[in-house]
C-alpha cells in the first residue's frame, strides 16, 4: 500500500514564449517510511514535482493526471481541504533557509503558528512542543533560541528551524527539496545525517530532492533520476550506482568528479538539456546520448523492467 | 602589552561586551536606538507631545469659553482686543469679540483630531486594499488600480464642498470625507512591496504550512511593511491637517462656532490689515509648529526604519 502515488503527472506552463512542458507523465510511488530521491538537473522539473505535491504551483500552471494520498486526489482538493493536509500530512522543506524563514517573525511563533492551527494548541502548549520540535532538531539552548529572529542563527541553524517546521506536526510524508544546497558541506553532513535519524525515529517517508549524487547516496533507498520532465530511470539507490542502467544516469555518475581519479579531468555530458517548448515525440535524451541510434529519435520509450525500471532502448547492460 | 590591549583581554571587558552580543537585538529595537540618536526628531516629538497636552488640557486655564461673546470689547478690539492677562484674553480675541486663547485650543483640538484619526484610518485603509491588490494580483488588482487612477482625477475640494452640502459640516463628516478622499493614501507603496514580498520562499513556506491567505497577509507579510506603513503614516497625519486647514480656509470646512486651525487663520488673514495681528499670529504659530515637527518626525522615523538610504 503506498503513501503516495504519483500517475500520470504532466505539468506545462503557459508563458510568453509558448507552452512549455516541465515534466511529461511521471509515474511513481512512495510507501510509508520510505526513503526516494529525486534526482535531476536544473530545470528537470523536479522541484515543480513537489510544488505540485503541494499545490503550490505558480498560477499559469497546468496540471494532469493524479495525485493520490491516502486514496484522495491531491489536484482535485479545495485550497481548504488542501490547507489541512498541508504540514500534518504532508511537509516541504524549502531549499534555502535564508529566505524560508520570515525576517520578522520570532522562530519561536513561526513554529507556534502551526501547531496552533493544525492541532488546536493554546499558546503555552504551542510553546512547549515548538521547545521539544528545535530540541528534535538539535538546537543548542532551543529555550532561549525561541524568542530568537531567524536573522540570530547561522545558515545550518536556520536549516534546522526550517526542518522542524517541516516536522511540528509529524506528517507522514516530508518532500525535501534540495535542503543541503545552500549550506557548505560540514554543515550538510549534519543535516542529512539529522534528517536520517528523525526519519527514522518518526518513520516518515522522505522524498528527497536534489542534483547531488552524494547526498542521494548515503541517504535514499531507491532513487529516480528525471531527466526533460521525464523519469528517465528508477531503481535502488545501491543498483543505481553500482550497474546505471540509463546513459543519461551513466553519464551522471561519470559526471562526479573523483579526488581518486588521476586524469582530473570533468567529464560533462556534451550538449544542453533539451528545449522543453516542444512536447516530447521522442527520447529527450537522445541528441546527447553516445548510444543513440536511428530509432531513438523518433520513439518515446516507456518506462520498463523490475526493480530496475528504465524509459530506454538501449539500455547499459544491453550493450556491453 | 598596552592599556589597551589589556583592557581587550581582561575577564572584565569579556563580561561586558558578552552581555551586548547575546542581547537579541530586534530591527525595532536598532530602529529605537536609532530614532532616539536624531536629535531634531526628540525635540519635534516633544513639541508635538506640548500640543498634545495644550489641545487636551490647554482650557483648564483659560478664562473663557471659545463661543462666548466679551461684549466688554465690542467695538474696541483693535484698541483693547489684544493679549493681556489682565482680562483673561492671553492670546487677545478675534473680531467677534471671542477669546482667542480658547479658539486656538479648541482649534488643536478639532486639527490633531481630525488629522491623526483621518491619517491613520486613511493609511490603514489604502495599505489593506493595497496588501490584498498585491497580494492577489489578477482581476481585484486591476479593478483597484482603475479605481486609484480615476480617484487621481477627483478634484477633492470641490468633492468636500458636495459632501458637505449634503452630509453637513461636522467633526465626525470631515474625519468621513477626508478618510474617503485619502483613501488611497500607502496603497500602491503597500501594494508594490506585497507583490515583491508575495514571490518570497517564507511565503510559499507559510501557504506549505496550510495557512490561509489572510493569515498569511496579515501575520506574515504585515510585519515586514510595517515599517512601510509607519513611515507613510507619519507623513499622511500632517497632509491631513493642511488639506483640512485648507478646506477650512476657505470655508467649507468645520462648521462655527466649533474652530480649527485653518479657519483661525482665515479669519486672521482677513482682518490682518486692520492691524489685529495676533488673530493670525498665533493659529499660524501652533499650525507652523505642528506641521514642522510632524515632518521632523516623520524624517526621523524614516532614517530609523530605512536605514539603507543614509549616508
Amino acid at each position: 500500500m503506498s503513501l503516495l502515488s504519483v500517475q500520470d503527472l504532466a505539468i506545462r506552463f503557459s508563458t510568453g514564449d509558448g507552452t512549455v512542458h516541465a515534466v511529461n507523465n511521471v509515474s511513481f510511488d512512495i510507501a510509508p517510511g520510505e526513503k526516494v530521491a529525486l534526482v535531476g538537473e536544473s530545470g528537470s522539473g523536479k522541484s515543480q514535482i513537489a510544488l505540485s505535491i503541494m499545490g503550490l504551483l505558480a498560477k499559469n500552471a497546468q496540471v494532469s493526471g493524479r495525485i493520490l494520498h491516502e486514496g484522495r486526489d491531491l489536484l482535485t482538493l479545495s485550497q481548504d481541504a488542501l490547507n489541512k493536509v498541508r504540514a500534518k500530512k504532508i511537509a516541504m522543506i524549502f531549499q534555502d533557509p535564508m529566505s524560508a524563514l520570515n525576517p520578522y517573525m520570532r522562530v519561536g511563533r513561526q513554529l507556534t503558528e502551526i501547531v496552533e492551527l493544525h492541532e488546536g494548541l493554546g499558546r503555552a502548549d504551542a510553546r512547549k512542543r515548538a521547545i521539544e520540535a528545535m530540541e528534535a532538531v538539535q538546537i543548542p539552548d532551543a529555550k532561549n533560541r525561541i524568542d530568537a529572529y531567524p536573522h540570530e542563527f547561522s545558515g545550518g541553524m536556520r536549516q534546522r528551524i526550517v526542518i522542524a517546521m517541516a516536522l511540528i506536526c509529524k506528517p507522514g510524508l516530508i518532500l525535501a527539496d534540495e535542503p543541503t544546497t545552500a549550506l557548505d558541506v560540514t554543515v550538510q553532513a549534519q543535516i542529512m545525517r539529522l534528517l536520517d535519524e528523525i526519519q527514522s525515529e518518526l518513520n516518515t517517508a522522505v522524498l528527497l530532492i536534489t542534483h547531488d549524487l552524494g547526498v542521494v547516496a548515503g541517504f535514499c533507498d531507491r532513487s529516480m533520476v528525471l531527466y526533460g520532465g521525464r523519469m528517465m530511470e528508477t531503481a535502488p539507490t545501491k543498483d543505481l550506482f553500482a550497474a546505471p542502467s540509463h546513459p543519461y544516469t551513466r553519464g551522471l555518475l561519470r559526471a562526479v568528479p573523483n579526488i581518486n581519479d588521476a586524469a582530473g579531468e570533468l567529464r560533462a555530458i556534451p550538449g544542453s538539456p533539451p528545449n522543453q517548448l516542444r512536447p516530447l515525440t521522442h527520447c529527450p535524451f537522445a541528441a546527447r546520448c553516445v548510444d543513440a541510434v536511428e530509432q531513438c529519435r523518433s520513439t518515446l520509450p516507456e518506462l520498463t523492467g523490475e526493480a530496475t525500471k528504465r524509459a530506454c532502448l538501449r539500455p547499459v547492460e544491453a550493450l556491453s | 602589552m598596552t592599556s589597551a590591549k589589556a583592557r581587550l583581554q581582561s575577564q572584565a571587558f569579556v563580561e561586558d561586551v558578552a552581555e551586548e552580543m547575546l542581547s537579541s537585538r530586534s530591527f525595532w529595537a536598532d530602529a529605537r536606538a536609532r530614532f532616539f540618536k536624531n536629535r531634531m526628531a526628540l525635540v519635534s516629538v516633544f513639541m508635538l507631545f506640548l500640543l498634545v497636552l495644550f489641545a487636551i488640557f490647554g482650557n483648564v486655564i483659560a478664562q473663557w469659553s471659545y463661543e462666548e461673546i466679551d461684549w466688554n470689547l465690542l467695538g474696541m478690539i483693535k484698541e483693547e482686543g489684544g493679549p493681556s492677562i489682565a482680562n483673561g484674553h492671553y492670546f487677545g480675541v478675534d473680531e467677534l469679540g471671542r477669546d482667542m486663547y480658547a479658539r486656538v485650543v479648541q482649534g488643536s483640538r478639532t486639527s490633531l483630531l481630525v488629522g491623526f484619526v483621518a491619517g491613520i484610518a486613511s493609511v490603514l485603509i489604502g495599505s489593506t486594499i493595497g496588501a490584498f491588490a498585491g497580494y492577489f494580483g489578477g482581476r481585484f488588482d486591476s479593478i483597484v488600480m482603475g479605481g486609484y487612477t480615476i480617484w487621481l482625477s477627483v478634484p477633492y475640494i470641490i468633492f468636500f464642498v458636495v459632501w458637505q452640502a449634503f452630509f453637513g459640516r461636522s467633526l465626525g463628516q470631515m474625519i468621513l470625507v477626508i478618510v474617503l478622499v485619502n483613501w488611497t493614501a500607502g496603497l500602491l507603496i503597500v501594494r508594490g512591496q506585497v507583490m515583491m514580498l508575495r514571490n518570497r520562499e517564507f511565503v510559499d513556506a507559510a501557504r506549505m504550512l496550510g495557512l490561509s491567505d489572510v493569515a498569511i497577509i496579515f501575520r506574515h507579510i504585515a510585519p515586514n511593511i510595517l515599517w512601510v506603513v509607519v513611515i507613510y503614516t507619519s507623513m499622511v497625519v500632517p497632509e491631513v491637517i493642511m488639506m483640512e486647514s485648507l478646506v477650512s480656509f476657505l470655508g467649507v470646512g468645520i462648521q462655527e462656532p466649533n474652530t480649527s486651525w485653518g479657519a483661525l487663520i482665515s479669519e486672521g488673514a482677513s482682518t490682518m490689515t486692520f492691524g489685529t495681528l495676533w488673530q493670525l499670529a498665533f493659529p499660524a504659530a501652533f499650525f507652523v509648529i505642528a506641521q514642522v515637527s510632524l515632518y521632523y518626525i516623520g524624517d526621523g522615523l524614516r532614517d530609523a526604519l530605512d536605514p539603507k538610504d543614509r549616508l
